[in-house]
């Protein structure tokens, strides 16, 4: 009561009525008192700051601290070459692959309507969900000396476990989902209408498909293989698995970043870990602008 | 009429591409795993138990189960501060530490682990200072939970954001004009919209908290029975070729992250009944 | 070209969109489908394009089973309700594109091509816009390249689903202007969608009413306006007012008032009873076939619409003209100087 009294007491000043109406500004509806306000943003920047930024400038401090000619020396050993060539090797090919799977699927699944389709997409997930671990085991069991087709593989002489298709087929099955979910959604979205127009204008399907889809979906497109390059570049777990590790032919380089590690080759470990860390960094950058171009390209025919 | 028995789809090569579609699928991800799954079935209920019930076993599973949840946790609270602090406040920065958000996922799980290892060794940039502190965070649980966290913070965030974003102003608006408090409108107002998506953001952390390998191994210790998580302790079953023992706990984690899956999909159709649309 | 429509049906699930149409066009007629949202009219237009397939039933183009050809072959143009101009290409393009994706036997040369586009774009006096993209016209721009587009592939039949659905007031009314005078000068069987009367009644030659996946009226828009052939036509085009009664013996009763309307020929029974607003002659009391109190009068430019409370226990509107004023409190009696009476509730 008395609070009450005085307020409207000293609502005749001026100064007070100023006051007044900037608390009363500050009390906006929808947020908090100034210091709540700083301690969350404080909370926020210290956490990401620990626990992610400090680790990525920790990797390109390590990989120059004894100087930017050992961080090159590190690079051009032959066993860091060959790790760098079989990763770009692995990531071309399941990127490929995926790329062909998730055009293909997100028109079938984008473009019609059929009973179980919720179902389909997260079977089309299910590699998100599953470690990478096992992801490799899988193929173990299916390829390994004891596996399905093992007897049958090594009567034909084919290698496929601790040899690149082995690895390959790993890092395809970790990075399955990510064109395809890229895709989907953008496409669900764009509707058939176009591709409808140009139907009844006469085109083909390869027609529809390559001067009306692909041309409205390419920032999508591009999306998804980059995560999913970025991912098959990176993967450890399962590649690690299946890879074998012999030093000079089915090492890639996170598989390398370990074993120099474990040797105490700091400098060399954290010189290949510099080079996945800039690829995250680039993928990064590129994803943001292309997620911009993404936001632009909605549907101009709905409005 | 023929034509109509063979009720036609307007746009061409849906039988074709579905074809493909459903090939391609089984080849690279259903027959592996249906292989998984057989190869379980080759054991008698009792050996799978005994391989389960082992000490060296259960501990990992606990580790790997115990920590990702606890781990989930933490990255449920700070995910929902800094959710907040992107969305709600204008600060210096802002979009660079949005951008920022995204590193554990981009960033190759190997390098994580070898950086987080050599920031909290003892001799590492906050490793000394904690060491001084008598806290040891590498090669103990400690450091497993703290890889947990780095690889789980997008998860909580990219969920929760754009339906904190959705939001429509107006419902805080009548909240305070109803009278509420600030407090009262989060706790009763807005929380309750974004449940579904905080509790769907904690369930990825952790399903990809569980099964990590990576970011993890490095700094875990892999002590058995203390700092062993599971996923490692599949590969040393493989590599001492002890199939059986593999595949059984691998089956026993891929159960829980369909079931994982399952809630999240549940989630996700409960939010959307849930959410008036605009 | 004529199109025929026989007894189609097409079901969504247990809804039944077209529930046994049976339709005849005349070659180089423009006809409107008309109908609420729901009735079946942009289905009949989709299967007609080749863009839906009925579960039954059979569409043929001059005669030719039309069912026995896709979308592709049908040689159809369809102009969709949201356009669907392609995004990424220029309105020169978007024109061209039927053009360009021919067989390479009968594709013509790129020169004929453009001079055949820049036709086009004459014709629907864009020609300044070749060079854009879709995302810079407005609405009604949109609208008329969607149409160019359409012609471009020498259509033998034009299909338009809403086609100024999405325009505001002032353009849609320029547009059917523009329309009506386009079909006079190119005279291609031409079938248009609308869910707004005067839409129909305005551009076309003949209007089919249609309603719960059935067609309620044929006829010209003359026809439909001034003898609709079932309650719901009567309902849903122009202003009514709607009453329920009862036909007992040659005298037709409302609540328990006889009206003095004659009764001759009628099915005894509950039927419905609807007079246009604008025919409800106003006198004084005991002069008409209506009693009823003005309740309420508000003025709209030159009629007043007034709510009367019916001695029978209905309360309608009516317009009348402002030669007379009207108060509310007035005791009034009313003649419908036109009226149907339809069987049933």
């Amino acid at each position: 009561m008395t609070m009450q009294i005085a307020d409207s007491v000293s609502l005749s000043s001026p100064e007070a009525k100023a006051r007044a109406h900037a608390a009363a500004a500050r009390n906006n509806l929808r947020t908090e008192p100034k210091a709540v306000r700083i301690a969350i943003i404080t909370l926020a920047i210290l956490f990401l700051s620990v626990f992610v930024v400090l680790p990525l400038v920790l990797v390109f401090a390590q990989a120059f601290s004894k100087g930017i000619l050992a961080y090159f020396d590190a690079l051009a050993e032959p066993e860091a070459l060959a790790a760098i060539k079989l990763t770009l090797l692995v990531a071309a090919i399941s990127v490929v692959l995926n790329l062909v799977f998730g055009l293909v699927a997100a028109w079938a699944i984008a473009k019609f309507e059929f009973r179980g389709k919720t179902f389909l997409i997260t079977l089309i997930d299910l590699p998100f969900s599953v470690s990478p671990v096992i992801s490799g085991l899988v193929f173990v069991l299916l390829f390994g000396a004891q596996g399905y087709f093992g007897g049958w593989l090594r009567d034909h002489d084919i290698q496929i476990l601790f040899a690149v298709p082995g690895i390959a087929l790993a890092t395809t099955f970790v990075t399955f989902p990510f064109v395809a979910r890229a895709l989907i959604p953008l496409m669900q979205e764009q509707g058939t209408q176009e591709e409808e127009a140009a139907i009844s204008l006469g085109a083909s399907g390869l027609q529809t498909f390559f001067r009306v889809t692909l041309p409205n979906i390419k920032w999508g497109v591009l999306y998804g293989v980059l995560l999913c390059n970025a991912r098959a570049m990176g993967e450890f777990g399962a590649v690690s698995v299946v890879s074998g590790h012999i030093r000079g032919e089915t090492n890639t380089m996170p598989l390398l970043v370990e074993i120099l590690y474990n040797e105490y080759q700091f400098v060399a470990a954290f010189a290949i870990a510099s080079l996945l860390a800039m690829l995250a960094l680039i993928t990064l950058i590129a994803k943001t602008i292309l997620e911009r171009h993404l936001d632009e390209g909605h549907d101009v025919n709905d409005h | 009429m023929s034509a109509i028995a063979a009720r036609r789809r307007t746009l061409p090569g849906f039988g074709l591409t579905m074809g493909l579609t459903l090939t391609w699928l089984s080849v690279i991800i259903l027959i592996p795993l249906a292989g998984l799954f057989l190869k379980s079935l080759e054991l008698s209920p009792e050996q799978f138990w005994n391989i389960l019930s082992s000490r060296r076993t259960l501990n990992a599973l606990r580790v790997s189960f115990g920590l990702a949840f606890a781990a989930a946790c933490v990255n449920l609270v700070m995910g929902s501060i800094i959710v907040w602090a992107l969305v709600r406040y204008r600060f210096p920065g802002r979009r660079l530490f949005d951008a920022i958000v995204d590193v554990p996922f981009a960033l190759p799980t190997a390098v994580a682990g070898v950086a987080l290892t050599s920031l909290f060794a003892e001799k590492g940039w906050l490793g000394a200072p904690l060491a001084a502190l008598g806290i040891k965070v590498a090669f103990t649980p400690l450091g497993i939970f703290v890889a947990m966290i780095f690889i789980g913070i997008p998860f909580v965030v990219r969920t929760v954001q754009p339906v904190l974003q959705d939001l429509d102003p107006e419902i805080e608006e009548a909240a305070g004009s109803l009278g509420a408090s600030r407090w009262q409108t989060i706790i009763r107002v807005i929380l309750p919209s974004l449940a579904p998506a905080l509790l769907t953001g904690l369930a990825l952390a952790f399903a990809r908290a569980v099964g990590e390998y990576g970011s993890v191994i490095f700094i875990a210790g892999n002590l058995p029975n203390v700092s062993e998580i599971a996923p490692l302790l599949i590969v040393i079953r493989l590599s001492e070729f002890r199939y059986a023992d593999a595949t059984a706990i691998a089956v026993v984690m891929l159960i829980v992250s369909f079931v994982v899956i399952f809630a999240v999909n549940r989630l996700q159709r409960w939010a959307q009944n849930r959410v008036p649309v605009h | 070209m004529t199109i025929e429509v026989k007894n189609l049906v097409k079901k969504f699930g247990s809804f039944a969109a077209l529930d046994g149409v049976d339709l005849k066009v005349n070659d180089g007629e423009l006809l409107a489908l008309l109908g609420p949202s729901g009735s079946g009219k942009t289905t009949l237009l989709r299967i007609i394009a080749g863009l839906d397939w009925p579960d039954s039933g059979e569409v043929a183009f001059n005669g030719e089973d039309a069912l026995a050809q896709g979308a592709r072959e049908r040689h159809v143009g369809f102009v969709f309700q949201h356009y669907a101009l392609f995004r990424h290409m220029s309105v020169f393009e978007n024109v061209a594109f039927g053009l360009r994706v021919q067989p390479r036997a009968v594709r013509k040369d790129d020169a004929t091509i453009r001079a055949r586009v820049k036709e086009l774009l004459d014709l629907v006096q864009l020609d300044w816009l070749a060079d854009r993209y879709p995302s810079q016209l407005s609405g009604g721009q949109r609208q008329r390249i969607a149409l160019a587009r359409a012609l471009a592939i020498e259509p033998r039949i034009l299909l338009l689903d809403e086609p100024f659905g999405a325009l505001d007031a002032k353009v849609r009314k320029e547009l059917r202007k523009w329309l009506r005078s386009l079909h006079h000068e190119i005279h291609v069987t031409s079938i248009f969608v609308t869910h707004d009367q005067e839409e129909a009644l305005e551009v076309a030659n003949r209007v089919v009413v249609m309603d719960k996946g059935r067609i309620e009226q044929i006829g010209s828009p003359d026809d439909v306006y001034e003898t609709p052939a079932t309650a719901f036509v009567h309902g849903f085009i122009g202003e009514s007012i709607e009453l329920p009664i009862q036909v007992e013996g040659g005298v037709i009763r409302l609540g328990d008032r006889p009206l003095r309307l004659v009764a001759d020929e009628l099915a005894p029974g509950a039927s419905k009873l609807f007079v246009r607003r604008h025919d409800m002659l106003v006198g004084p009391p005991g002069s008409g076939a209506f009693e009823g109190a003005v309740q309420h009068v508000r003025n709209f430019g030159p009629v007043q619409r007034a709510e009367v409370a019916l001695s029978g226990g209905e309360t309608i509107e009516i317009d009348a003209p402002r030669d007379r004023e009207l108060r509310a409190g007035d005791t009034i009696s009313l003649e419908p100087r036109r009226y149907r009476i339809f069987a049933g509730t």
